[in-house]
């Protein structure tokens, strides 16, 4: 018997960067991003819960500095991070627990709906 | 009426480059019928793949402007605008033979591997069974069956798969929704077996639920879903110790 052709792994030249321009899509992409930076942020919170160890003062004069207005508008992309996150990974949660076939547009729809009520909401109750 | 102008892959599995062709634009065109006349007008050595043309054989398939689509059903009009370049190469995350055919080896070899085929719980040795199986139509293990049963491996699935691209031992959505059309067979008696092939690095458990095969499947099945559905019967089967 002859032996199976072997081919190289295909040629860089072969390849496009591909289009991927469909709702789920950019609903991964938004996931995994959030989810980078949230964790980014992780050790910035821990630092920042870590001043009460030095004392009440410098715990208080620290969240008294994060009063300042680019530190409120950081917070707010936190709060939107944080609510895509959590609405994408619902979805995604629903999507394979609950087996949902039909309305996943729908449902990427509803998620980015939810980020941003969360952070209309939290705009309002900051000012 | 204007020309069409045309990009084509042309190489093999040691490296190519685009060619540009141009062809007589028609009222009526798929990029099927444009990659035959450049075949049989222009460049007698392109090679292509193609059989049934009426969108039947899934063997047409080839990536169009960066989207993997059958050929034969798609019309020039839907890609491209006028005077605008229509870019055709091979399908991705599989081996060039040349030009614009691949090799589906890699593409059948992960159905085989998935356990894609059927093995008849009552007949192990592949004799008939005594009694046939009675299958009601409206049972939820047949209409999950049956919402992944017409999949004629084209490929456009797995070629528009990022998850195959990152780990090229992936076994893919087709071949994972073929698994998922088995583990609903109530006749079936491997699912053990199946369920362990379909678990792990390359299976189930290593997709992101991007959706590309749901969104680009020709036939509209939804690859995807069957993928959550292994990983849901997999969570619950080991969660209640049933496997």
């Amino acid at each position: 018997m002859a032996e199976p052709l072997v081919f190289a792994r295909k040629p860089p030249a072969a390849r496009s960067p591909g289009d991927r321009r469909h709702p789920t899509y950019v609903a991964f992409v938004i996931h995994r991003i959030s989810g980078l930076l949230l964790a980014l942020f992780l050790p910035l919170h821990f630092w920042a819960l870590g001043q009460a160890l030095q004392g009440e003062a410098v715990l208080e004069g620290f969240l008294r500095w994060t009063d300042n207005p680019l530190f409120k508008f950081a917070e707010w992309g936190l709060v939107v991070l944080l609510a895509l996150h959590l609405a994408g990974g619902l979805r995604v949660m629903a999507l394979e627990f609950l087996g949902w076939r039909a309305g996943q547009k729908d449902m990427v729809a509803a998620t980015a709906g939810i980020a941003v009520a969360a952070a209309i909401l939290f705009l309002l109750n900051v000012g | 009426m204007a020309d069409l102008k045309i990009r084509i892959w042309r190489g093999d599995e040691t490296g190519g480059a685009m060619a540009d062709f141009s062809v007589p634009a028609r009222e009526n065109q798929t990029i099927l019928d444009v990659v035959t006349q450049i075949q049989r007008e222009q460049a007698p050595d392109l090679a292509y793949r193609f059989a049934c043309r009426v969108g039947m054989c899934g063997s047409c398939a080839m990536e169009v402007n960066g989207r993997a689509r059958w050929t034969c059903r798609t019309h020039v009009k839907r890609v491209a605008g006028p005077g605008e370049v229509v870019e055709i190469r091979p399908l991705a995350n599989l081996p060039v033979i040349r030009d614009l055919a691949t090799d589906m080896a890699p593409f059948f070899d992960k159905w085989a591997k998935a356990q894609g085929s059927f093995q008849p719980k009552d007949a192990p040795d592949g004799s008939v069974p005594a009694e046939f199986s009675v299958v009601p139509p409206n049972s939820k293990q047949r209409m999950e069956a049956d919402a992944g049963i017409e999949c004629i491996g084209c490929g456009v699935c797995y070629a528009s798969c990022d998850i195959v691209a990152w780990n090229p031992d992936y076994l893919g959505p087709a071949a994972m929704n073929r698994a998922w059309t088995l583990v609903n067979d109530v006749r079936d008696g491997a699912n053990p077996q199946r369920l362990d092939a379909v678990s792990g690095d390359a299976g189930c458990h290593s997709c992101h639920s991007t959706q590309s095969c749901t969104e680009r499947c020709p036939k509209n099945l939804d690859p995807s879903s069957a993928i959550a559905g292994l990983k849901r019967k997999l969570f619950w089967d080991s969660l209640l110790g049933r496997r």
